[in-house]
């Protein structure tokens, strides 16, 4: 019986209790769920049935008389009911191990995809050694996760798959998917990591394999597609930054962008300095170096893989478009650098 | 062993007037009462502070029920700090503060040694102590909560050393607790570790007394259902919380001195934290609910006037959970990494636990059978822990289920199943059990009918709030989310209406109470006619608890008990019993 | 309803009712016998807990010594095993003077009594004082636990790396100065491994993990350092569990720490008890607090007993 459902590797259907599964693990963990509902439903049902009619039956009234008092024990009542559960529970927790044993071992040829939780955001490095904040994946492949974080444990969800792992710092931790279906479904992080623990949310793509060629090039060089001013946008977006630091003056944890680029700023160490590409640089890489007065030192650093040069040098075209202290051209920022030749 | 040992007829006051002295009356002042080495004065001390735990804990989750009316997509950083506070505090005070020590310190220090006819418990110095430990406790979480309103109300301008507020989750994990949060775990983990010592002295009180305070006659398979409950419960206490002392101390140390041990980056392991916690704290949600299910025979069988159905059975289930308990804790770690061979142990004994409370459940089932039912308000709190418990124990099954534990790990589902052992079991049957001894303790009668309307509404609104988030939960929503897709709004907004409802409830409860202290008809000796010996004296007990030493029987038979309609009470009939006692 | 009459009791279990009874039985006891066994029971069950607590630490030591075994083999050395044996030694004597002087209590030895447990006082009091010598040279090379130790790659002190004491000793200079980079490795001379350290499981599966080699520890005399069989040096670690050698001291500081509070905890009891000795409260006929205790004083003990060889002996 368990062997048949774990055939049929396609999407199950949204119900009412669980949203559309859409990996190949999905249907044996759908089903398992189910008996262990219509399991809950049989006790429950029978012990509110006996709950209400024993209630009801032998309530105390005036004129009634009670009954006999019944027997104070059965054995064979008290083997019956014992013996019952630890069937159904036996064959609940062997379905259980064999259902996690295909969660657990990967298939050998799975694509790889190093996934890193940092407070608050999703970086995902694909096999070309591109990182990006979005996660694409191929439909009908086995896509292999190897979960790192960068700082406190977190937890990388997709209920879409119904598969979740712990990400904890300095351990490798491996989850593999085989998704049935294109779409978008939502990646959450699951174990609590700070204040913005619930922003801490990305999305997977699973689109056909060409597509996601394509996309995975695209990505990696955003100079064919994107000037340096939109990428800079994008990164802000999807990087992190945008958690922390507003670019409209409001204060969110870390000082907002706006009016930052080419002021002074004072340091909580009473040093003033000049916010110029080398402070950004700086502040990327090296966060806890210079810390602006009247805030924490909380922010985490970026290394080159996660955030390259090129990158930070889009990102510091975008602090130029929204500071008033920058007086110089913009207009190397808003050509695309390495147009695609057209063929 | 009493010094009396010939079977003397019995004594007791017959129109239920305190004598001028019982326990309340004798010995005046506060110092009487901050001093006493009455057990039943350190229960009613206990009492007061656990039910204010409760409140505070209650209005933490009433605040954060409120918040999530709305999905909050635009959420501050305001916001967020407030939230997460909040689902901490409400976690650590609820769990430490009063699921724990609630039945045990409240109900357990009261009635034990009535239940045993001693005249108190074997250590009534420690057991002061243990009360002392439990305030300094609290108030150490006083000061967290207070160090975070401080410091968020002065708009940050306020530090205190070694963090402000908490926001952790009651859970601690390493690293966050040990090297980013900003919060004062420091404070908060020595708080728990006082109130975990204080449960560890009260466990260790009730096992001597249960060993060497039993009357004579009352061996241990004629002891009242309640006493081999909390003798279960304490051997889980004295086993597992020394190994939360000794993880909260490492965290200090971790959190302090960065010793490291948590910490991957100085060699340790983050991972090791959860083992250790969970080694502990999976006895510990037995320590919360075996006590109720010690209530709940007691009043099942008082207000059904039935012996309990399978006492042998009963008893040892609870016995047989406290054991099991030890080897369970991995069942939360399924998605931490840990590897797949542990995971199916786990996942076995986890199935294997639930076992016995089943077994549980029919044989209370069995004891209403042919029983003669009086719907009180006791009983309909026990009526309502059978659904709710069985919901509760029933939802666990998909989480012992590995696989299908991936999925629900860390959701809200997780959230409705612990409410529903925790709250819908734990705290019915503790309002059940306060309802079933609050003559015996005050002398004082309530209303029952506004008792039940409560009892009912509390029940409502219950499932109304957690419901829904089983719902939530296998859709994904993630537990400890200040902020929240849209998608889930509704299933948020049936369960503040919930929570709105059975606070609603809960308030009437006080105020029932309050209005019994105040003008509450005097309560007779037995109201319900039950046999254990705490009926066997007045309402409410001397300072001595028995002027005269109680016979002992079978706990469960009740036929010696008539109804005297003039005290509206029960009483010993003269004639020689029937032998029905049965084990 | 028909009520009983009674008659009074003879003996009515009250307040009252003390003429006759030992002045020591609490209210709620009805013989001494059960008190006594009251007592003993809640003593047993508390040991416990004791017994559960530093489980858990020594839970903690074998994970730790599991995952970095090199670590702990080089960092052990740093702890004088003679101090260690000694302490084992005044701790096992004072156990001996407490099961003594219970059995003094119980004999009406009262002299006996108050004199044995002087003795314990001072057993614990020496191995407390022994027990600040050895912190006090961890002082001084400043292997304290977490980020105060000398190894802890956030530690912002100045007190020099063991690795450059070790160069010092050697009279190489150079190498003292050059912080915590590595000397090259020992020339085949200087390891001359004796052959009775030679794995005859090398390069198998079943190979020791723990390689031998010779260098000299500070803190010991020198002929002591000649007579030291199996040396580490700071070589032979490699980086990343050089980086972890705060780890023994978090566990070593850890462990003895909690220890040494348990000591002092049950000298202030003996303590007590003495005073109560002086004043002749004990006797045949009431020796029940110096059982107890005793029992406290005899956990302490089997608890170092264990830590002893853990800490200082295994390599």
């Amino acid at each position: 019986m368990y062997c048949m459902h774990s055939l049929l590797a396609e999407a199950t259907n949204a119900t009412f209790w669980l949203p559309k599964g859409v990996s190949s693990v999905a249907s044996d963990v759908d089903w398992l769920f189910y008996f262990t509902y219509w399991v809950t439903i049989f006790f429950f049902v029978l012990i509110l049935g006996l709950v209400v009619v024993f209630a009801l039956k032998y309530r105390h009234r005036p004129g009634h008389e009670p009954c006999a008092p019944g027997p104070s024990h059965n054995n064979a009542l008290e083997v019956i009911w014992t013996v019952i559960p630890t069937i159904l529970v036996f064959a609940m927790f062997y379905w259980g191990v064999r259902g996690y044993m295909d969660m657990t071992i990967a298939p050998p040829d799975a694509m790889e995809i190093q996934v890193t939780g940092k407070m608050w955001t999703w970086e995902f490095t694909y096999p070309n050694g591109h990182t990006d904040s979005e996660l694409h994946i191929p439909v009908g492949m086995p896509v292999r996760f190897v979960l790192n974080s960068e700082d406190v444990i977190h937890s990388f969800a997709i209920p879409a798959f119904r598969l979740r792992k712990d990400v904890v710092p300095r351990r490798y931790n491996k989850l593999w998917v085989q998704a049935t279906e294109e779409g978008t479904y939502p990646v959450y992080c699951d174990q609590y990591c700070g204040i913005s623990h619930s922003r801490m949310i990305s999305e997977v793509k699973v689109e056909p394999m060409s597509s996601y060629r394509a996309w995975l090039v695209k990505a990696s060089n955003w100079e064919t597609t994107m000037t340096p001013l939109e990428a800079g946008e994008h990164f802000y977006k999807t990087k992190g930054c945008m958690a922390c630091h507003s670019v409209d003056g409001t204060r969110i944890i870390g000082p907002s962008f706006k009016d930052v680029f080419g002021d002074t700023v004072e340091m909580n160490d009473g040093s003033k300095v000049l916010a110029d590409e080398n402070y950004v640089h700086e502040s990327i890489r090296e966060p806890s170096a210079k810390v602006v007065k009247g805030f924490q030192p909380v922010m985490p650093p970026f290394t080159k893989e996660s955030l390259p040069d090129k990158d930070i040098n889009a990102i510091i075209w975008y602090l130029k478009s929204k500071s008033s202290h920058f007086k110089g051209d913009m207009g190397a920022g808003k050509k695309l650098a390495a147009p695609v030749e057209k063929k | 062993m009493t010094a009396i040992s010939t079977p003397l007829p019995h004594d007791l006051p017959h129109d239920g007037h305190g004598h001028g002295d019982n326990y309340l009356t004798h010995g005046k002042g506060l110092m009487s009462w901050l001093f006493t080495l009455d057990h039943k004065r350190i229960g009613l001390m206990y009492m007061t502070v656990v039910l204010g735990a409760f409140a505070l804990g209650g209005a933490f989750a009433v605040a954060l029920r409120t918040h999530l009316l709305w999905p909050h997509q635009d959420l501050t950083a305001q916001q967020a700090e407030l939230y997460n506070n909040m689902f901490t505090l409400h976690g650590a005070v609820m769990v430490f503060m009063f699921i724990i020590p609630a039945i045990p310190a409240v109900l357990g220090n009261f009635i034990l040694p009535l239940q045993l006819g001693a005249k108190d418990v074997a250590f009534p110095r420690l057991n002061l102590l243990s009360f002392h430990i439990y305030c300094i406790g609290g108030l150490f979480f006083v000061y967290v909560l207070l160090s975070g309103v401080v410091h968020a109300a002065t708009g940050g301008q306020v530090t205190f050393p070694g963090g402000f507020g908490l926001d952790t989750g009651w859970t601690f994990y390493a690293p966050y607790s040990t090297s980013k949060a900003s919060g004062s775990v420091t404070a908060a983990v020595l708080g728990a570790f006082m109130l975990g010592f204080s449960s560890i002295l009260t466990g260790l009180n009730f096992i001597a007394t249960i060993h060497s305070l039993r009357p004579k006659g009352m061996t241990w398979f004629r002891m009242p259902l309640l006493l081999w409950s909390l003798y279960a419960t304490s051997i889980i206490q004295i086993l597992a919380t020394p190994v939360l002392a000794i993880t909260l101390l490492l965290l200090v140390a971790e959190r302090t001195l960065g010793i490291g041990i948590f910490d991957s980056s100085l060699g340790g392991d983050p991972v090791l934290m959860q083992h250790f916690f969970w080694f502990y704290s999976h006895p510990a949600v037995y320590i919360m609910i075996l006590p109720a299910m010690g209530v709940i025979s007691e009043i099942i069988t008082a207000h059904s006037r039935k012996h309990i159905f399978g006492y042998t059975f009963v008893a040892m289930s609870s016995v047989g959970i406290a054991m099991l308990s030890f080897f369970v804790w991995g069942h939360h770690m399924f998605v931490s990494g840990q590897s797949p061979m542990a995971g199916a142990i786990f996942s076995l004994l986890t199935f294997l636990v639930a076992l016995p409370s089943a077994v549980k459940v029919f044989n209370w089932l069995g004891t209403l059978y042919k029983g003669d039912i009086h719907l009180t308000t006791p009983m309909l709190y026990v009526l309502g822990f059978l659904l709710l418990f069985s919901i509760g124990g029933l939802t666990g099954l998909p989480l012992a289920a590995i696989n299908v534990d991936v999925h629900l790990h860390d959701t809200y589902f997780v959230i409705a199943h612990f409410h529903y052992v925790a709250m819908g079991s734990m705290l019915f049957a503790f309002l059940g059990g306060m309802y079933h001894w609050w003559p015996k303790m005050f002398g004082k009668m309530y209303n029952d009918n506004a008792g039940r309307v409560a009892a009912v509404l509390i029940f409502i609104g219950f499932n109304l709030t957690f419901f829904p988030q089983f719902i939530a939960g296998t859709h994904g929503m993630p537990r400890r989310y200040a902020s929240y897709p849209p998608e889930f709004q509704i299933y948020h907004v049936l369960s503040t209406f919930g929570a709105y409802t059975m606070t609603t409830g809960l308030v009437i409860v006080l105020l029932n109470w309050v209005h019994s202290l105040a003008r509450g008809k005097k309560a007779p000796a037995n109201p319900w006619g039950a046999n254990t010996l705490e009926w066997h004296t007045s309402s409410p007990p001397p300072h001595d608890n028995f002027k005269v030493t109680p016979e002992v029987g079978d706990p469960y038979d009740m036929s010696g008990w008539v109804y005297d309609q003039a005290t509206e009470g029960w009483v010993l009939s003269d004639e020689p019993r029937a032998a029905t006692s049965h084990h | 309803m028909a009520q009983l009459t009674t008659t009074p009791l003879a003996h009515p279990v009250g307040h009252d009712a003390h003429n006759g009874h030992d002045p020591h039985l609490a209210h709620h006891f009805d013989t001494m016998e059960q008190q006594y066994r009251s007592n003993k029971t809640g003593m047993w069950v508390f040991l416990a807990t004791e017994i559960l607590m530093f489980g858990g630490l020594f839970c903690a030591y074998s994970v730790y010594r599991h995952n970095h075994p090199e670590v702990f083999a080089f960092a052990h050395e740093a702890l004088d095993r003679k101090w260690g044996a000694i302490n084992t030694i005044v701790l096992i004597t004072s156990s001996l003077t407490m099961a003594w002087a219970v059995r003094a209590a119980q004999m009406n030895q009262r002299k006996l009594l108050s004199f044995l447990l002087a003795l314990t006082i001072l057993g614990g009091a020496g191995f407390m004082v022994i027990k600040s010598v050895e912190y006090k040279t961890k002082w001084e090379h400043h292997l304290f636990p977490g980020r105060l130790n000398v190894y802890n790659k956030e530690y912002k002190g100045e007190a020099k790396p063991y690795a450059d004491l070790l160069a010092l000793k050697n009279g190489d200079e150079e190498a003292a100065m050059g912080g915590d980079e590595v000397h090259e490795a020992p020339t085949a001379a200087a390891i001359a491994v004796p052959p009775e350290y030679v794995d005859p499981n090398a390069g198998g599966p079943d190979a020791a993990k723990i390689r031998a080699n010779f260098a000299v520890v500070p803190g010991l005399s020198d002929k002591a350092n000649e007579h030291l069989e199996e040396h580490l040096t700071l070589s032979s670690l490699n980086d990343l569990d050089r980086s972890r050698i705060n780890a023994f001291f978090s566990v070593y500081f850890l462990m003895t720490g909690l220890h040494g509070i348990h000591v002092l905890i049950g000298m202030g009891l003996i303590t007590w008890l003495f005073f109560r000795s002086l004043r002749n409260e004990f006797s045949s006929k009431y020796f029940a607090p110096v059982d107890l205790v005793g029992l406290y004083w005899h956990i302490v003990d089997v608890i170092w007993i264990f830590l002893f060889p853990l800490l200082y002996l295994i390599h």
